[in-house]
C-alpha cells in the first residue's frame, strides 16, 4: 500500500492504495464517482477520460499513486463552469448521446477542444473527438452539439474574434 | 483486465533511478505509461517494481543550443505539440506530435518512452532518425549518446542497456531553409501507421534524408531517394523507380505487396511536400 494525497473535483482527499491501481478504479471503487466509465481499460475508448493537472487523460492510463499531489476533475465536477454548462445544454437540445455510456468523457474531451480553440471547424471537431468512441450515435450529433457550444462560447467571450 | 500486482517507487533523482534499475531485473522505468499501463492492463507486462521517472527535473529539461535543442525525455508529446518547447525542425516536430495517438495520451506520453518501446509503428523513432537527432543516456557508469537511426535496432528493440534510462533527446536546428515532409497513413485518426514517411532537406546543411517508420523493424532510412532529394529532382517515374529501388534493397522487412504500396505511397507524399 502506498499513501496518496491528491485533490479531487476540489477536495483534497487521503488514501493508502495498492500501486496496481488505476486512477478510475481509484474514483469508482474508492469515492464512489461512477461517472468515470471504464470501457477498453486500455486506453483505446476514451470512455475513462477526466482532467488531471487541467488536461485531459485515460484515467485506466494512470495509477492513482501516480496522481499523488496532483489535481483532478471528473464529470460530477466543473460546476459553476460555462464551457460545461453549454456543451450539457447543447448535447440535451441536439440530442447528442443515446446510452450515454461514452457522454461523461465525450464533454470533458469536447470541453477541452472548446477551451483549446479546436472546435473551430467539423474536420477540427472530428479529429479532436478521434480518441473518444461512441457506438450509437454516430457522432453526427455529437459534432453539432458540441459546434454550437463552441458558437455560444464563443460569443460569451469578451474577446472573441 | 487489471494489472497484476506491483511495487512502485519514485525516485528524487535519475542515479537514484539507476541504482534502483541495477538493484532488481524486475524493475521498469515508468514515465507517461500510456504504452507500459497498457501492456500491464493486458498482462503482456507484468514488472516487479515500476520506476516512476515522469516528475524528475533532469529529465524535464530542454535547453536551446545554437546548434541544437535538448529535449528532457519526459517531455509530453502535448508539450512538442503547443509549442512550449523550443522546436528544432521548423514546425515539424509540433505537426508529428499532433498525428500521435489522441490529446489524452499526448498529455502523458514522453518523447523518451516513445524512443525507451521503439514501437516500429511509432512516430518518434523515425522522425528523430530523420532529423539525425542523438538519444542521450544516462547509467551507472556515466553517460553516452548514439543517433536515434542506431538506437532502435528492429521491432521493441533498442541498445538501451537494462540499467540504463534515456535522458534526453538531442536534435539539430534545421536551417531557415530547410524543407520537411511528413505522412502517416492511418486507417482512423490517432492510430498507429499503416505507413509512415519522414523527408527532410536541409541544402545549407548538406543534409538530406528520407526515412520511413512502421517499416516492419528499426526505422527505415531509404539511401538513394535521399539522395534524390538532396539532387532536388522531383521526376515522379524516377522518384517511383527510386523508392522502389530502396524498398526492394531492404528484402530483410518481408514487405506483402499491400504494405510496400503504402509505403511507396508515403515515401512519394513526403518527398513531392519538400520538392514541391
Amino acid at each position: 500500500m502506498t499513501a496518496i494525497r491528491l485533490r479531487v473535483n476540489g477536495a483534497v482527499m487521503a488514501d493508502d492504495v495498492p500501486p496496481r491501481l488505476s486512477l478510475a478504479d481509484f474514483l469508482r471503487e474508492r469515492r464512489n464517482l461512477t461517472g468515470t466509465h471504464l470501457g477498453c481499460e486500455h486506453g483505446v475508448c476514451g470512455a475513462c477520460t477526466v482532467l488531471v493537472d487541467g488536461e485531459p487523460a485515460r484515467s485506466c492510463l494512470m495509477l492513482a499513486v501516480a496522481c499523488d499531489e496532483r489535481a483532478v476533475e471528473t464529470i460530477e465536477g466543473f460546476a459553476g463552469d460555462p464551457v460545461m454548462a453549454a456543451l450539457r445544454r447543447n448535447f440535451h437540445q441536439h440530442h447528442a448521446l443515446q446510452c450515454g455510456y461514452c457522454t461523461p468523457a465525450m464533454l470533458i474531451t469536447a470541453r477541452d477542444l472548446i477551451v483549446r480553440e479546436r472546435a473551430g471547424s467539423e474536420r477540427e471537431i472530428r479529429a479532436g473527438l478521434a480518441g473518444n468512441i461512441c457506438r450509437c450515435t454516430g457522432y453526427t450529433n455529437i459534432v453539432t452539439a458540441i459546434a454550437e457550444a463552441a458558437k455560444e462560447i464563443g460569443k460569451e467571450a469578451p474577446n472573441a474574434q | 483486465m487489471k494489472a497484476a500486482a506491483v511495487d512502485y517507487v519514485r525516485p528524487r533523482g535519475l542515479a537514484e533511478a539507476v541504482d534502483l534499475l541495477n538493484a532488481s531485473d524486475e524493475a521498469r522505468v515508468i514515465a507517461g505509461g500510456q504504452s507500459l499501463l497498457a501492456l500491464m492492463s493486458l498482462r503482456v507486462a507484468s514488472p516487479g517494481l515500476l520506476i516512476d521517472i515522469a516528475r524528475l527535473p533532469e529529465l524535464l529539461r530542454v535547453a536551446d543550443h545554437a546548434d541544437a535543442v535538448i529535449i528532457g525525455a519526459c517531455v509530453t508529446h502535448a508539450a512538442i505539440e503547443d509549442g512550449r518547447v523550443p522546436d528544432p525542425s521548423r514546425g515539424l516536430m509540433p505537426r508529428v506530435a499532433s498525428t500521435l495517438a489522441y490529446r489524452a495520451i499526448r498529455t502523458r506520453g514522453t518523447i523518451g518512452g516513445s524512443l525507451a518501446l521503439s514501437d516500429p509503428a511509432a512516430e518518434w523513432p523515425a522522425v528523430l532518425a530523420a532529423l539525425d537527432a542523438e538519444v542521450v543516456l544516462y547509467g551507472s557508469s556515466g553517460r553516452r549518446s548514439l543517433k536515434c537511426a542506431e538506437f532502435t535496432t528492429g521491432i521493441f528493440q533498442t541498445r538501451l542497456a537494462h540499467n540504463e534510462i534515456i535522458e534526453s533527446a538531442r536534435v539539430p536546428k534545421l536551417s531557415a531553409d530547410a524543407r520537411c515532409g511528413y505522412v502517416k497513413l492511418a486507417r482512423k485518426s490517432g492510430e498507429f501507421a499503416g505507413a509512415l514517411a519522414v523527408a527532410i532537406t536541409d541544402p545549407r546543411r548538406g543534409y538530406s534524408r528520407v526515412v520511413l517508420g512502421a517499416a516492419n523493424g528499426a526505422p527505415l532510412v531509404l539511401a538513394d531517394t535521399s539522395r534524390l532529394v538532396a539532387e532536388g529532382r522531383c521526376d515522379p517515374d524516377a522518384l517511383r523507380g527510386t523508392i522502389g529501388g530502396d524498398l526492394d534493397r531492404a528484402s530483410d522487412r518481408h514487405f506483402d505487396e499491400f504494405q510496400r504500396g503504402l509505403h511507396m505511397v508515403a515515401a512519394m507524399r513526403a518527398v513531392r511536400q519538400v520538392l514541391a
